[in-house]
């Protein structure tokens, strides 16, 4: 027989099970409905309990980083909106805030309230894609076109804003290129009236739904520390207790201007997670208010030299992207491109955290757990 | 020939229990076409149904309003390549899908339709039912084993061991209402006087309840209605379909115990899968809902009422026709929509006319029973479309739990009390009896 066969011959005996029966290797992915994308799993399983797991990435790899030391620092900004594609605005807006801080400048204050409400509608937007699909992994169909239905509002205000609906490159190094639209504080406002009570809706039909609560309650449990010690972020620490948020921790932009809570959970299982996205989905929309509100008047691009030639150093800058802590680390050699860029995605790191959670639980959670953990494999493979 | 032809007409059996073979023969026809037909029915309301519960719209292309997106649906199938995997066992492969077929299809022979309605009448008709549709999962562990690949393994696994748990509480759930048959009285809606059967005819079933003058679901209430619900959720769980629906959990195994099956014998799965639902929710009907009784029978009862409701058949189709025609007068106008619209009119035209001859007397007569039926068992197909659009999926262990520490206690309880209630007079009797 010539059938293709995945090799496990590398990676240690197969063990056994209960009734002495050798284990069941499963090949999740990289071609499989759940894996968001093309993710590849190597399941260990007794009957449907998982006994090990094997992540194997880099079917999406475009070599990012390598890009971006053949780039200038301009011409490497729309790459990044390729890495998150469902979060473009986030990764934009880490990557101008690194180059800036390695130049020294600091975005004007109106650029910096027009980028906190663009990073927060992109907040929501991709915790929906999150709501959507981790629901449809869980087996209900509905929220996912309840999430992109509302979505779509956002798009339409970064269509108006930038051009582009999903890879947006909207910041410029310094500041903002485009002014805001006409009427466009208005629109962001009649957004948030809008989507407030559509989340309401995704809650009615998950968060006391029997099937939900018993799908997702004690799931892909993570505590704390191991947390610290996978260097897991974003929602999925802040859901196990720790209450870290690089916008109140480190405050970059205008965040320090704004009032507003991060939402913590106790348990760090499935269902608390999923409690901290929605939770934050309306801080997100108060801080969006309150920026409309206080959109300050002034120029929106700083004094930014048109050649970009930073001096020489090295800077390490990481930003609350929706999936956690976004970091870039940028070596300048005092020419147009730098040394060396690289970049620290929060999806490949909590990646790491699968094989913790999803070992001795079954089958269907390690569904459960790849959408909790919120990758997108663009980010995961750079 | 002409005499066989014409005294099923005016007989009070069904064909087989009359022995007439060329009905039997027409019936079987008649119940495999209609089935079939109303699984492509079933199929674009489904999509249609479903789409509109997710601010969809679902087919729009195919014909008008998506209406022939079934039969190019199957027209694909047909003429998708047969791909066999070349690890996978060869005859137990092609023999799976047809086992499926064959069992989800033999069970509707004993569905009473309507008094006279059903291919033939046996005196264990429901027992039959849950004997051939328990087999149905030798076909799909079959399909999984066979397969030789994982995916479908462990959907079939998962199917054989979901099956056989529900199987006792819905056949504990259903001895309940066949207790029911037996017992007298103390129905909510009045005390009928007929003495109790005690059967397991489909048919006798019905007709305990027209004699009783309650539906069993109203019967002893709640414990009729608790008898329904474990059935009703059972059921879904026996039909592999949302939120129980793990052997083919798609976010999982992919497809589950059909993963490596493609074009006509994938469909061969569907069509089985939708002919299991239509069982189903048949005996679910026949038990619990009165099967071809029409609504109300104790607050509108009379012969005045029974005309006035033969009218509802027709009216109903009437107004079919009415939805269709106005769809198709709002289509707008444009020339691509031209041979949409005319077929949209021409459709509504014909089922105007279906609906007007549902008023010939000797029709109306005749029909009223199949109407009722189907419009219960259509009720159920809403409720697992439904079903669909709201729940997630349980875990498999999750749903061994409901099985059976939830459900199958409750069924033992309702059945236990069911008895006790049945028999007061009785036991009332006996403990006067104790003290006198």
């Amino acid at each position: 027989m010539t059938t293709n066969r995945v090799n496990t011959d590398d990676w240690g005996d197969r063990g056994t099970t209960v009734l002495d029966a050798n284990e069941l290797v499963l090949n999740m992915g990289p071609q499989h409905p759940s894996t968001h994308g093309v993710l590849r799993v190597i399941l260990k399983l007794d009957g449907e309990k998982i006994n090990g797991t094997e992540c194997v990435i880099g079917y999406l790899h475009r070599g990012v980083e390598k890009i971006g030391e053949n780039r200038t620092y301009t011409q490497f900004a729309p790459y990044t909106d390729r890495m998150d594609y469902v979060a473009a605005v986030s990764n934009g807006m880490g990557y101008c805030e690194a180059v800036e801080k390695l130049l020294n400048v600091e975005a004007p204050p109106r650029a910096q309230y027009i980028r906190v409400i663009m990073a927060e509608l992109q907040r929501i937007a991709s915790h929906q894609v999150w709501l959507g699909t981790h629901a449809l992994d869980i087996g209900a169909m509905t929220p996912l076109f309840y999430t992109f239905r509302d979505r779509e509002e956002i798009l339409k205000i970064f269509e108006k804003y930038c051009g582009a609906r999903l890879t947006t490159h909207a910041f410029r190094i310094g500041g903002c290129q485009y002014e805001t639209y006409e009427g466009f504080e208005k629109e962001v406002l009649k957004f948030c009236d809008f989507v407030e009570p559509k989340i309401g809706e995704y809650e009615a039909l998950l968060t006391t739904n029997r099937i939900w609560v018993e799908r997702t309650k004690g799931i892909g449990i993570l505590n704390g520390a191991d947390c610290k010690a996978l260097g897991v972020t974003g929602p999925v620490l802040r859901a196990s207790g720790v209450k870290w948020d690089l916008r109140k921790a480190q405050p970059y932009e205008a965040y320090a201007k704004f009032d507003f809570e991060i939402p913590v959970g106790d348990h760090g299982d499935t269902y608390d997670r999923y409690l901290v996205r929605i939770r934050e989905m309306y801080q997100s929309l108060r801080i969006i208010r309150q920026a409309v509100e206080g959109l300050p008047e002034g120029p929106i691009m700083a004094k930014v030299p048109k050649i970009i030639k930073p001096p020489v150093g090295e800077i390490y800058h990481s930003i609350e992207a929706p999936k956690g802590e976004l970091g870039y680390f940028l070596v300048s050699d005092g020419s147009t491109q730098p040394y060396r860029t690289r970049i620290r995605p929060p999806s490949f790191v909590n990646l790491q955290a699968l094989d913790k959670m999803v070992r001795g639980m079954l089958m269907a959670d390690v569904v459960a757990v790849i959408g909790t953990l919120d990758i997108v494999l663009g980010e995961v493979d750079r | 020939m002409l005499n066989q032809l014409t005294s099923y007409l005016n007989s009070n059996q069904t064909p087989g229990q009359a022995g007439n073979m060329l009905w039997v023969l027409i019936y079987i026809l008649v119940v495999f076409g209609g089935v079939s037909l109303f699984v492509m029915v079933m199929n674009w309301v489904e999509r249609k149904a479903l789409a509109h519960f997710q601010i969809r719209l679902g087919p729009m292309r195919v014909g008008p309003h998506g209406l022939l997106q079934p039969i190019a649906d199957a027209l694909k199938l047909f003429t998708k390549e047969d791909v066999m995997p070349e690890g996978a066992d060869k005859a137990i492969f092609w023999s799976a899908p047809v086992w499926v077929v064959l069992t989800g299809f033999t069970t509707l022979i004993v569905v009473p339709f309507g008094m006279t309605h059903a291919v033939t009448d046996m005196n264990i008709g429901i027992l039959y039912m849950l004997g051939i549709s328990s087999l149905g999962v030798l076909g799909i562990i079959m399909a999984g084993w066979s397969s030789n690949s994982h995916y479908p393994l462990l959907g079939s696994l998962r199917s054989s061991a979901q099956m056989v748990s529900y199987e006792v509480a819905m056949g504990l759930a259903i001895v309940s209402a066949i207790v029911m048959t037996s017992f007298t009285g103390l129905g909510m809606y009045g005390a009928g006087t007929t003495p109790g059967v005690g059967t397991l005819s489909m048919i006798e079933i019905v007709k305990a309840q027209q004699a009783q003058h309650v539906w069993f679901v109203f019967k002893f209430f709640p414990l009729g209605f608790m008898a329904f619900g474990i059935f009703a959720v059972a059921m879904v769980a026996e039909t592999n379909r949302a939120p129980f629906d793990l052997p083919e959990a798609e976010s999982e195994l992919v497809a589950g115990f059909h993963t490596e099956y493609s074009g006509l014998r994938w469909s061969l799965f569907m069509l089985a899968e939708y002919a299991g639902m239509v069982a189903v929710s048949s005996i679910a009907t026949t038990l619990w809902l009165g099967g071809w009784l029409r609504p109300f029978p104790n607050l509108l009862p009379g012969s005045t009422w029974d005309l006035a409701f033969s009218f509802v058949p027709g009216l109903t189709i009437l107004f079919v026709a009415a939805v269709t025609i106005r769809q198709a007068l709002k289509m707008p106008q444009h020339p691509a929509l031209r041979a949409n619209k005319i077929g949209m009119l021409g459709l509504g035209l014909f089922i105007a006319f279906l609906g007007l001859v549902l008023f010939i007397p000797g029709v109306r007569v005749r029909v009223g029973d199949i109407f009722w039926f189907c419009l219960k068992v259509g009720f159920f197909i809403y409720l697992y479309i439904w079903y669909r659009a709201t729940f997630p999926r349980y875990r498999f262990d999750q749903l061994m739990k409901v099985g059976w520490k939830v459900l199958l206690p409750l069924a033992l309880g309702v059945l236990i009390v069911t008895g006790v209630v049945g028999l007061t007079p009785e036991l009332t009797a006996w403990v006067k009896g104790l003290f006198a």
